[in-house]
């Protein structure tokens, strides 16, 4: 079975995401911050006259956080659950084939990826992780509390 | 009724015509036992359904239909091709009887005796139809109304859509006011614009269902309840016409039916118990619903035994709900209001109706997760009422916009009690331990900053914040200081996204006009985060509201209208009196409109030199204490006071709010910014005068205080350490030996003793305004 995979940057390592999740890709320029909230929620925006709940992939793996001072952030929209959600990545790299199943990694990961990681899916450019959307979503302190 | 026989006609219209194809396949196979049974179902239905609605040739048709089925289902008789032509001749005839109930013509008389005999075993054949009037009905029952039958899901998918229409149209307002004005586009954009604020009213309105159809099943479940419990009761049902969301019938369908099972399980007396107490035997249990804004208030009343908020009180000490010392604290309200803590209950026993202690906490949850409100009110011995107040639709929520660190929030309206400036004239904000309490006249009420809630920076000084009292659905209320307010708005609310949700301070997101999001303040979600401990300070406050309660909330003030057609009003304190001068004696002088009145020249406001006109215009003489002003209006309205809800304007100006005075909106004007513009750096006070005013004499509390502090001066009683510059008094009344240089004495008769008396009378406004003021002239020095 071969799946579309959206290969996205984020922190700097190239990553897959199921392609079927993501509805689009947007250039976020609004951010208002939601205080209190979950600290990779960076905040809303809105798109099309939606509101968009804003992750950071970034603090969502546990690896830093975005800068998103300078304003105009790349960012993959996805649903779950009725909700619509803008995943900020580094850059949005391309749409490719995916060529097998998703196998476990067995090597250790950062504690981030495997968490939010399905597995390790063949590409044509070489073997990619593919990662959870909702793993994403729920963040690290979903981890924590389960 | 009505409702119950369209919805009636319409099951029937429905089975009908799913009916139709199966007939004739049991015509051609009698022996099939699935159409058989479906055919059955639809007989049994249409004869349990006219019982109700006395339909008698409905149900004495359908009954016969049913009886021979009945046997063939059995086994004790075989579907021959008489018997099938007999039972759809009857459906025939039962279709065309629903038809002209559709059309809402008397039943037509005939016969269908024939019919029914048809059905015998070994009758001959079927009878023809009788011909009546029904044939004709064709043409008239296109006249009733034209009505299809939606699933929910798909009214929900269009409403949604329709919601974000709006949104998109407003996102596109926002571009159009950026990009260059090109007026065709907008003329089209306008009729976009009112094409889709009609749609969504169109489409709020399939969501409205009548209430009734909540109320039907309510007659039928008291004679149920009330005859297995042995008592009587009169159920009166009013105001099935008001509509309500939808979905929000659904949500208020089970507290309202657990509040009547209580009221007739615990409320009701039996008869003989409701005889010996001198009443009735038959309780009365009345439920109304009316409209009221955009709340919907659904009353339960029931003439009962009422609530014991004593036993209420001992039930809650030994259950661990509040302590003693609290509970001997609690006002009447307050003792009643514990039913709806968990774990409480007042009946003897449990029955099998309710009572189990886990109804009414119930209850007010679930009204307070739709953003309503339970009431209760009760007297012993006399009955309880429960009032339920609920919006009238989830989705289109009021709001208020506030701003902290330059960011917009938005909290919804039914929340807010009142909105006080922090440095206004009755409101004090004090740290107790870190701890902020607001003293808003004489009430304290926990404070909590909004800035230090979210983790922002406020740049706004806490004195120059703006308090919201808030009273969440549990009903304590708190302050929340906020930097600036914005806007009323009508939001389209959407809940957020489960992360954001996670808070615990958000109700929801929804997008400004200006396409940005904002999110949607849940006041509780904020008390709870602020660390609020509402109970405990809500009750403790109340003992001192208590004290100072006589310090009446509303402001008595003049109702006036400007001379641009404006209603206004205008604090009554300061209004000296109302003087009417030539237009010719207003003048435009050292640059401003200067009005002359005897021998002073007053500024004027209220008008400009345009707006005059000629003839004679009227003119309030207004007076702070030390300098006099005019104020042109056109026509005086009414007296009236303010007890509604100030909304402030949002920078300071001639007008300082609005508020509901008598039903209608009305522009406050606001004095101090008058005479601070009008009357120059002049009138600004150099220090603020302070007058010694008895403080166990009501009197001089609720009537002379507003008029000396509108004079300028600061009030302090007897109390304060500080050295009055004035002080007033009664005449009699022993004073403290330093005071009786600077003390206006007043009596109570209007005339004085003898020639020697120096006090004023003290309803002589006049005579004590310019006691004051000399005073307070002397003071100054």
């Amino acid at each position: 079975m071969s799946e579309l995979l959206l290969i996205v940057m984020i922190a700097g390592e190239r990553v897959a995401l199921p392609s079927t999740a993501v509805e689009s890709v947007v250039e976020l320029d609004t951010l208002i911050p939601v205080p209190r909230a979950a600290p990779h929620v960076a905040g809303l925006s809105a798109l099309r006259s939606r509101v968009l709940t804003v992750i950071d992939c970034m603090r969502s793996l546990e690896l830093g956080e975005t800068d998103c001072s300078d304003g105009i952030r790349e960012a993959a929209v996805v649903e779950l659950d009725g909700h619509h959600y803008a995943l900020i990545v580094d850059l949005v790299e391309d749409v490719v084939e995916s060529l097998s199943e998703p196998t476990p990694v067995r090597a250790a990961m950062g504690p981030g990826w495997e968490r939010a990681s399905i597995g390790m899916v063949e590409t044509e450019t070489g073997p990619l992780l593919l990662v959870d959307v909702a793993a994403l979503i729920a963040g690290c302190e979903a981890k924590a509390a389960a | 009724m009505d409702d119950l026989i369209a919805d009636f006609v319409a099951e029937c219209r429905e089975m009908l015509e799913a009916l139709g194809g199966e007939i004739v396949a049991w015509e051609a196979e009698p022996d099939d036992r699935a159409r058989l049974d479906s055919i059955f179902r639809f007989v049994h239905t249409v004869k349990g359904n006219c019982g109700f609605f006395e339909f008698p040739r409905l149900e004495a048709l359908s009954h016969a239909a049913e009886d021979a089925l009945a046997d063939v289902r059995a086994g004790r008789r075989h579907p021959d091709g008489a018997l099938v032509s007999a039972v759809l001749a009857i459906i025939d005839r039962i279709g065309e009887m629903v038809a002209s109930i559709e059309a809402g013509e008397d039943m037509p008389a005939g016969d269908d005796s024939a019919l029914i005999q048809a059905l015998e075993p070994g009758a001959e054949g079927a009878a023809q139809p009788a011909v009546t009037a029904v044939a004709e009905a064709g043409g008239k029952s296109a006249a009733a109304p034209r009505t299809i039958r939606l699933s929910v899901e798909l009214l929900d998918r269009v409403m949604s859509t329709v919601s974000d229409m709006v949104l998109a149209r407003n996102e596109l307002a926002r571009r159009l006011r950026e990009s260059a004005n090109d007026v065709p586009v907008d003329g089209a954009f306008e009729r976009l614009s009112s094409i889709i604020a009609e749609m969504r009213d169109a489409i709020t309105r399939t969501r409205m269902q009548r209430i009734e159809n909540l109320f039907v099943g309510l007659p039928r479940m008291v004679r149920d309840l009330s005859a297995e419990l042995g008592k009587q009761i009169l159920v009166d049902i009013e105001g099935g016409d008001v509509e309500l969301d939808r979905e929000m019938i659904e949500m208020i369908r089970d507290p309202l039916t657990h509040i009547i099972r209580n009221s007739i399980d615990h409320g009701i007396e039996n008869p003989l118990e409701r005889l010996t107490a001198g009443k009735r035997e038959i309780g009365i249990l009345s439920v109304v619903a009316r409209q009221s804004g955009n709340q919907i208030l659904i009353d339960i009343h029931d003439d009962g035994r009422g609530i014991d908020g004593g036993r209420l009180v001992e039930k809650a000490i030994s259950a661990g709900i509040v302590d003693k010392a609290d509970a001997a604290q609690l006002t009447p309200r307050e003792q009643l209001a514990l039913i709806f803590e968990a774990g409480l209950s007042t009946a003897k026993e449990v029955t099998s109706i309710s009572g189990r202690g886990v109804g009414m906490d119930v209850v007010r949850s679930n009204i307070e997760r739709i953003g309503g409100i339970v009431e209760v009110d009760s007297k012993l011995g006399e009955g309880t009422r429960m009032t339920l107040r609920v919006p009238l639709t989830l989705t289109i929520i009021p709001a208020l916009t506030v701003s902290i660190a330059g960011q917009h929030f938005a909290i919804p309206r039914s929340a807010i009690e009142e909105i006080v400036r922090a440095n206004g004239e009755s409101v004090t904000l004090e740290h107790l331990g870190g701890a902020g309490v607001a003293t808003i006249r004489g009430r304290r009420v926990p404070e909590v900053s909004l800035a230090a809630i979210l983790g922002l920076d406020s740049e706004v000084d806490e004195q120059d914040r703006t308090l919201i009292v808030l009273r969440p659905a549990g009903g304590d209320v708190y302050a929340l200081s906020v930097d600036r307010i914005h806007d009323h708005e009508e939001l389209v609310v959407k809940p957020a996204a489960p992360a954001v949700m996670a808070t615990g301070l958000y109700a929801g997101t929804t997008l400004a006009d200006d396409g940005s999001p904002i999110l949607l303040f849940d006041p509780a979600g904020l008390a709870e985060v602020g660390g609020v401990k509402l109970e405990t300070l809500e009750r403790s406050a109340r003992i001192v509201q208590g004290e100072s309660e006589s310090v009446s909330k509303a402001t008595a003030v003049l109702l006036f209208r400007g001379l641009d057609g404006g209603r206004r009003a205008l604090s009554l304190a300061v209004v000296d009196r109302i003087e009417e001068v030539a237009v010719s004696a207003v003048n435009k002088a050292a640059g401003q409109l200067r009005v002359q009145i005897g021998e002073a020249i007053l500024p004027l406001a209220g008008a400009s030199a345009e707006s005059l006109g000629d003839g004679k215009v009227r003119v309030f003489r207004l007076n702070d204490g030390q300098h006099e002003m005019g104020y042109a209006f056109a026509e005086v309205l009414d007296f009236a006071s303010i007890d509604n809800e100030i909304i402030h304007a949002e920078f300071p100006g001639e007008i300082s709010g609005v508020s509901l005075i008598n039903g209608e909106p009305a522009e406050l004007v606001d004095p101090h910014w008058l005479f601070s513009n009008h009357v120059g750096g002049a009138a600004r006070c150099k220090e603020q005068l302070v007058c010694l005013i008895p403080c166990w004499d009501p009197w001089m509390q609720n009537m002379l205080r507003p008029l000396v502090e509108a004079a300028g001066y600061r009030v302090v009683d007897d109390a304060d350490d500080e050295m009055p510059d004035i002080v007033v008094a009664t005449v009699g009344e022993a004073l403290p030996e330093d005071a009786t240089e600077r003390t206006i004495w007043l009596r109570s008769e209007p005339e004085p003793k003898n020639k020697k008396d120096q006090s004023i009378y003290r309803y002589d406004r006049a005579g004590l305004l310019t006691a004051l003021k000399s005073a307070g002239a002397g003071g100054a020095k």
